[in-house]
């Protein structure tokens, strides 16, 4: 296999994968939509659901239970099938990776530009949904995570997409493996946990509004101290992770590369800013006061400011030494 | 004399809401001290970083802040003020993390002493209804109490929990390193700080272009640029000496990066201090050489035309590679040349390097097409008269003081350009003798730095992660286990409490009370074997 068809494969999967994760994205719709007018037993309500639909049992004054049963194994049908698309998503995803690094020669990692972080990032956001599916019961979760990815996808697609290159000098280091695999996880995990705090920030609003609803996507979601306590696991095990690729193996290859370990690079002023937001919503959550409603803010926030430097920086800020960009190599033999 | 009886306390004559300094004092350190002006200082520390990834900062790219200092001379006032182009060393950004710090370390203080007396403290008691926290089971069993006790104890020791028994209750707690992976943590923050700051006030930063067959010695006048920490001393600079043997990189010629240089390396042969043995070192990019606390990394490279100018009397008075500074990725590059003792009068080179040239017909001038030597030409245009270089002002090497120059031109008018390739030579008009080029010779950016502290800083930051992932993921609990003589058998109610606000405690409950009964279960299947 020649370094063409690897990114040819790698071009193809990244856009199959994009059709899997439509498709799984439209399963989605078509479940929640059929529950829209279902009303959600109290048994339902108070536990998070597995399957939506597949605990609900709809016996509503309109129907016979027959037809409500119907119903309930076909919502259930669509959520497993959109799961399980995303999870052929994934996989294919997985493999346009692979192919991404196996076309450059030499073979490298895949992330040597923002085309390839993008793909990378959304790649993680997929995975850990579909590896903590079970554990967290994330099934409320589906829609909105599969159009996330979808959507960023698409613009790294369109906007970022670069052909495959070797990697400029100051990347090839080992360190580009393990500083880009660990802001990359912490990326993912952070995201899920921002979407959680986010939907935390919708229910807690719909119950001020209207009190709990009978039917529909915001009373299909766990309780509010669940949704809380999700949010929080995907944060705790994003924070270290952050800790990690932001203050320790950064100032490390950073010191390696461009002779001081702090440089006060708007990418890193902008991760600093990350961690910093992430570490008051740790504090916030165990403060009175700034306890749920104001915590989940912050999480919003905290995750602005990691896909704002994520990408956004790149393009606002030109003396960044991560710009990845290919022009305007002044006197430097380092990525400026 | 007072003598009117009074059962007022003299501190009455206040008015309300006067306080004395010493409380005023309390109420501040309370306030500063307090977890919402810790999240206040936090997210206001967030802030005040944004305007420094914004507007340029001196002390990351000095060039591109004088740039855009010059394009805004209105709000350049104003920003320097208010210390907008240096953001981190700002009062008010010093402000708000030494009053960060402060707060933390208010803070960290008596948690210390507290874990401290709390580590040795027995588990509290039970609470008299366990029924009402939130996790809790209850089962009856035919054991009697003292029986559910021991087992229960067993079992929690086996969890390693901290034990202890007040009537027919058995309270255990467990995770109690949690806080202490708190209090590493914020006291790392401050051993990290304290690295940092070493380094910043200590340290010291330099650049130098040093052209390959030439030496550099590491002193303060060596340096092209200098950047000390407040409180560096010169002595303590590292005296080695290095030279530059030769310098190397591969140019790519196909695929999307063509014209991209990679694999830099500059040969340098260096020695650790005036006797100490030579030694060589292949320096590349991501692999700098350390020599004692200082290390040296390549960090950029370029060319330096070998330009030579013989004045009117055939004297050389001007020889040697001059560098000459890169302006894009082709290398094309700019640069002076400046012959001070030229006689009859002073003459100044200025003008670009091509190391691949190319003519466009399109603007009429000459571009390059690659970084790679290829076919080097350099395109100059000449001046005479005073250059200013003995006015005692220092002047950058790379450009001319073109004040009291005149342009040389041919007799149309068209300024007098010079076009070499190496090896050429051209005599200029009015005997004022004659430039040739002689060859070209790579120089490489060298960066140098010395940052005491780093290890501190680097130490501090490894113990906040160890630290922090104690503080969460180790979760701390307390577990009852109460057992009651009923009139059909044993009530044994269990009841957790989560300590941390992360964990959830029915899987703990219903594991506990499950181990219990199982435990119970074999337990009395055991006493049926040996009966």
């Amino acid at each position: 296999v020649t370094d063409v068809q690897w990114e040819s494969l790698s071009n193809w999967a990244v856009a199959a994968c994009g059709m899997v994760y439509f498709l799984a994205l439209l399963a989605h719709l078509v479940e929640w939509a059929s529950l829209r007018k279902v009303p959600v037993t109290a048994g339902a309500a108070r536990e998070s659901v597995d399957v939506p639909g597949g605990v609900v049992v709809a016996t509503g004054p309109d129907g016979p239970a027959d037809d409500a049963d119907d119903s309930a194994r076909r919502t259930a049908f669509f959520g497993r099938l959109g799961y399980l698309l995303t999870c052929l998503a994934v996989a294919v995803h997985l493999l346009g990776l692979a192919a991404r690094g196996m076309a450059a020669d030499p073979n490298r990692v895949p992330w040597g530009n923002m085309y390839e972080f993008t793909l990378t990032g959304t790649f993680v956001v997929a995975f850990l949904y579909v590896a903590l599916y079970r554990k967290f019961r994330l099934a409320w979760m589906a829609p909105i995570v599969v159009a996330f990815v979808l959507t960023v996808l698409m613009v790294a697609v369109i906007w970022l997409y670069s052909p495959v290159a070797p990697l400029t000098e100051a990347l090839s280091s080992y360190w580009l493996v393990i500083h880009v695999v660990s802001a990359i996880i912490a990326t993912g995990a952070f995201t899920l946990g921002g979407i959680t705090s986010a939907l935390y920030l919708v229910k807690a609003r719909s119950l001020a509004k209207n009190g709990p609803r009978e039917s529909g996507y915001v009373a299909r979601l766990p309780r509010l101290e669940v949704l809380d306590r999700v949010a929080y696991r995907m944060h705790a095990f994003g924070f270290p992770v952050w800790t990690f690729a932001v203050l320790i193996t950064g100032p490390i290859w950073a010191h390696q590369a461009w002779s001081s370990y702090w440089n006060w690079d708007p990418k890193e002023v902008w991760a600093f800013i990350t961690w910093v937001v992430y570490a008051a919503y740790l504090h916030a959550r165990t403060t009175a006061g700034w306890k749920g409603r104001n915590a989940a803010i912050l999480a919003l926030v905290g995750m602005f400011t990691l896909w704002f430097n994520f990408i956004g920086i790149n393009y606002f800020s030109t003396t960044s030494q991560h710009s990845y960009a290919e022009g305007a190599a002044v006197i430097s033999t380092a990525d400026r | 004399v007072n003598t009117a009886l009074s059962t007022r306390p003299p501190e009455d004559d206040r008015r309300p809401g006067e306080l004395t300094l010493r409380e005023l004092l309390r109420w501040g350190w309370r306030q500063l001290t307090s977890m919402r002006t810790a999240l206040v200082l936090l997210l206001l520390l967030a802030l005040a970083a944004v305007p420094g990834s914004v507007i340029p900062q001196e002390g990351v790219d000095s060039l591109k802040t004088s740039t855009w200092q010059s394009d805004h001379p209105k709000l350049t006032p104003i920003y320097e003020k208010i210390g907008l182009f240096s953001v981190y060393d700002s009062v008010w950004f010093s402000a708000i993390y030494l009053l960060l710090m402060i707060s933390l370390v208010g803070c960290i203080l008596p948690r210390t002493l507290v874990y401290w007396r709390g580590l040795r403290a027995k588990p509290p008691a039970a609470p008299r209804n366990l029924g009402r926290l939130p996790e809790h089971a209850s089962y009856s069993t035919s054991d009697d109490v003292d029986a559910v006790l021991d087992r229960a104890r067993q079992l929690l020791r086996r969890r390693r929990y901290r034990i202890s028994t007040t009537g027919e209750a058995v309270s255990a707690e467990r995770g109690y390193l949690r806080e202490a992976g708190n209090l590493l943590f914020h006291f790392s923050v401050l051993v990290v700080l304290v690295g940092f700051g070493l380094g910043s006030l200590f340290g010291y930063k330099g650049g130098v272009i040093v052209v390959q067959g030439s030496g550099f010695s590491n002193t303060v006048s060596q340096y092209d640029d200098f950047d000390p920490g407040r409180l560096f001393r010169a002595d303590d600079m590292d005296p080695f000496y290095f030279k530059v043997d030769d310098f190397a990189a591969d140019w790519l010629t196909s695929g999307p990066r063509a014209g991209m240089a990679r694999g830099f390396t500059a040969g340098l042969s260096y020695q650790e201090d005036l006797d100490a043995p030579e030694k060589t070192y292949d320096l590349k990019v991501n692999h700098p050489l350390t020599i004692g606390d200082t290390d040296v990394f390549l960090i950029g490279h370029g060319y330096a035309p070998v330009i030579t100018i013989r004045d009117g009397k055939g004297n050389e008075v001007t020889g040697g590679p001059t560098p000459f500074l890169p302006i894009d990725q082709t290398f094309q590059s700019i640069g002076v040349v400046k012959a001070q003792n030229a006689e009859p009068t002073q003459i100044g080179l200025e003008g670009e390097f091509y190391p691949t040239v190319a003519f466009s017909k399109q603007t009429g001038s000459y571009y390059s097409l690659f970084g790679k030597p290829v076919d080097p030409m350099v395109s100059l245009l000449v001046y005479t008269g005073d250059l200013h270089m003995s006015d005692g002002t220092s002047q950058s090497v790379y450009s001319l003081d073109k004040s009291d120059t005149t342009m040389l031109t041919k007799k149309n008018g068209a300024p007098y350009r010079l076009d070499l390739r190496p090896g050429q030579s051209v005599k200029l008009p009015h005997g004022l003798g004659t430039v040739s080029f002689d060859g070209l010779r790579p120089w490489v950016k060298i960066q140098i730095s010395q940052t005491p502290g780093k290890w501190i800083a680097l130490t501090g930051v490894v113990l906040a992660l160890i630290g922090l992932l104690g503080s969460l993921f180790i979760r701390p609990r307390r577990v009852w286990v109460r057992a009651r003589r009923e009139r059909d058998g044993t009530l044994v109610e269990v009841a957790a409490l989560d300590r941390s606000g992360g964990g959830d405690m029915a899987g703990v409950v219903d594991e506990l009370v499950g181990a219990l009964q199982g435990a119970a279960r074999s337990a009395s299947t055991d006493r049926k074997d040996e009966s």
